[in-house]
């Protein structure tokens, strides 16, 4: 069982870019006849030498994948994660051979099965029968294959009423349906996997989920990238962090995500501090989570510092905001809920919020913050102070259990007989 | 069973290239089903179209060559007859240049998206003129029975011509396909070089107008050889057939399919990163 599956050796690809110099607004028309002159006669000589024609007047290497190695063994679930434009897909594209890598090697032992997309190949016109039979030749089933299996496809997709009917009638719903339908049908040694889960409503996301938990068991070696870190954590048995082509980290699904989420977070120096209201001696810095990288579901602490060039003892209220990805307030703390008053008596003060259940469920959160003066007025709001990671974890430990919604929060339960 | 072993290297010829291609055999039917049925979707007369396109062509080129220009015919076959008959394989021709040209952009989300040999997308494009082909051939035998003209017995031979043909489509519709990808110049040089053929081939005149000194150049074009001998098969003993053109046409098709695949397989690895 513990055979190599897959075997990547130095992998790099480069692709040539075409940049724009950037132009001043009024030019002459000579410069612009000497400009289109020079590049239709580099057009020319790279079309005669049989080169690439790549518009622009700058060409530039940019290496998509640097150096790439690993070894994937038989029956294991590899993730990849990194953010857009680390090198997933072109990793996926080599493996898959659509594309051809610049250097290094692959072996892979075994049928190939790729899902870069769902319904690939699927034409409007022809109907939901004739596009099972399609898609399934393209993704490499034999016509046998299918039929074996047509059944089960028509009603995992749950679509059989419409069977004859083109799918450009389809609802956007069914057509994914029956696109990952024949997809999760497909029986390959090694099957790869891109960001498919990203389709469909919840309920048929997490039927999806299923069919590939059991392809996974069923001793098959799985390759997946996603932006879902959630899935990754309950599929992947292992999993690679990609950052501009090269792998940063090979290592166990809940370590690799954790170190996601620290190279993430020290990225965040990048979105300056806005003020939304702003004080001309009052400054909001440095937010520090504990632990820095993020926190499980439970207890978590948010510190930020105040600078003040104009110490006074009268007292002050001070409160943190925590929004979502979507920019929606997810939750907020307020000092004056616990009657807890501070003097800006300091040049730099420290203030720390403990939050012993915390409510927020797994994602990225902006902090917000700012202070009050003894009349309610508030003095200075600072946005963007930072960002907050509850990780896909539970108390004990666990993997996150899925829960949806805005909040979600510890209760005390009880019965009674009646 | 052991697994079969797949080796990814930079510009790595595929060992098993040909097996590949017969693993995904089934992928050449589908595609060429697929072209057949989506082709008349929507249309109200649907598959009549595959007949008056031929029929009127050959009712002007008919009225424009024989009856206006006064051309000689082939013997004693009616004129309407030897243009069609010549009109089979160029139509023929033509579509599978054209369609193969375009097939490779025209299923640039198959390219990018998964894995097979490429060859298989023009190929199959090529398949789909036969239909045309077939069609084609059903409204001749009907006109030879309204001009009550008996074939001979070359018209056996007449796959042997269909097949240069075919050779002479897909060689260069491989190299126009591949080239079509990395240079979109080509979308507008092969319908232009279709339209310039017809004039250069003998689809509206018979060679026999063709000056004796001219006919050296002209038998270059492989398309010439195939026609004469589609109305050779055809009209019989009324057509005179130059043996010569036949040979040059398989030679030159030979030649220019083997150019075209070896042309299509170097780029092809490119394919996806070019579409």
């Amino acid at each position: 069982m513990s055979e190599t599956s897959i075997q990547v050796e130095n992998l790099s690809k480069t692709y040539l870019v075409g940049h724009q110099v950037r132009r001043e607004r009024y030019q002459s028309f000579r410069e612009t006849l000497v400009r289109e002159g020079r590049n239709f006669a580099r057009k020319g000589l790279d079309m005669a030498a049989g080169r690439q024609i790549i518009q622009g007047d700058e060409i530039e290497e940019f290496r998509a994948l640097d150096e790439v190695s690993f070894e994937v063994k038989q029956g294991e679930v590899l993730g990849v994660i990194g953010h857009n434009g680390a090198g997933k897909s072109t990793l996926l594209k080599i493996l898959s051979r659509i594309t051809d890598p610049t250097e290094g090697r692959v072996t892979l032992r075994g049928r190939v099965g790729s899902l870069l997309e769902v319904g690939t190949g699927f034409h409007p016109e022809l109907s939901g029968r004739e596009n099972i039979f399609l898609n399934g030749a393209i993704l490499g089933m034999k016509r046998a294959e299918i039929r074996n299996c047509f059944d089960d496809i028509v009603e995992f997709a749950g679509v059989s009423k419409f069977l004859d009917t083109p799918v450009k009638r389809y609802s956007s719903g069914m057509y994914v349906r029956l696109a990952f339908s024949v997809a999760a049908h497909l029986r390959p040694e090694i099957l790869i996997v891109d960001e498919v889960l990203a389709v469909g409503d919840a309920e048929f996301q997490s039927r999806c989920l299923g069919k590939m938990e059991s392809a996974a068991r069923s001793g098959r070696t799985v390759l997946l990238v996603s932006h879902n870190l959630a899935t990754v954590q309950r599929l992947a048995d292992r999993v690679i962090l990609l950052k501009k082509g090269a792998i940063i980290a090979d290592d166990t699904a809940g370590n690799a995500i954790a170190e996601f989420h620290r190279v993430n977070s020290s990225m965040r120096d990048e979105t300056e501090t806005a003020y939304r209201i702003s004080s001309p001696n009052l400054k909001v810095e440095e937010v520090v989570t504990r632990p820095s990288h993020g926190f499980v579901q439970g207890s978590m602490e948010i510190e930020f510092k105040i600078t003040n060039t104009a110490p006074t003892p009268e007292p002050h209220s001070f409160f943190v905001i925590l929004k979502n990805p979507e920019g929606i307030n997810a939750t907020s703390h307020f000092s004056k809920d616990t009657d807890k008053t501070f003097p800006l008596d300091q040049k730099s003060q420290c203030f720390t919020v403990s939050v012993d259940s915390n409510c927020l469920l797994p994602g990225r959160y902006t902090v917000e913050a700012g202070c009050f003066d003894s009349s309610g007025a508030i003095l200075v709001w600072a946005e963007n102070l930072g960002i907050v990671e509850i990780l896909p974890q539970m108390d004990s430990g666990a993997d996150f259990d899925g829960r949806t919604g805005n909040s979600t929060q510890r209760a005390n339960w009880s019965t009674n007989s009646d | 069973m052991p697994l079969p072993v797949t080796i990814l290297e930079p510009g790595r010829s595929e060992k098993h290239y040909w097996r590949d291609l017969w693993t995904y055999r089934e992928l050449f039917h589908v595609l060429a089903a697929r072209d057949i049925s989506v082709r008349y979707k929507q249309t109200v007369i649907g598959i009549l179209w595959a007949v008056i396109r031929p029929v009127l062509t050959m009712v002007v080129f008919t009225v424009v060559f024989g009856k206006l220009a006064k051309l000689p015919s082939e013997g004693n076959a009616p004129y309407a007859l030897m243009v069609f008959a010549g009109m089979l394989p160029w139509q023929f021709f033509s579509t599978a240049l054209s369609e193969a040209s375009n097939s490779l952009i025209g299923n640039s989300h198959l390219i990018s998206k998964v894995y097979f040999p490429r060859i298989i997308v023009p190929t199959s494009t090529v398949i789909v003129a036969f239909i045309d082909l077939a069609i084609s051939f059903g409204i001749l035998l009907g006109m030879m029975i309204y001009f009550q003209f008996a074939p001979s017995w070359q018209i056996i031979l007449l796959p042997l011509f269909v097949l240069i043909g075919f050779a002479a489509s897909l060689g260069p519709g491989l190299w126009a396909a591949a080239l079509n990808v990395k240079y979109r110049d080509f979308r507008y040089v092969i319908p232009f070089i279709v339209q310039f053929g017809l004039y250069l081939s003998p689809v509206g005149f018979s060679s026999s107008v063709i000056p004796e000194q001219w006919k050296i150049v002209y038998y270059l074009n492989p398309m010439v050889g195939v026609i004469d001998g589609f109305r050779w098969c055809i009209l019989g003993n009324e057509a005179q057939i130059e043996w010569t053109s036949v040979f040059v046409a398989v030679v030159s098709t030979t030649l220019l399919l083997a150019f075209g695949v070896r042309q299509f397989r170097k780029m092809e690895r490119s394919f996806a990163d070019l579409i």
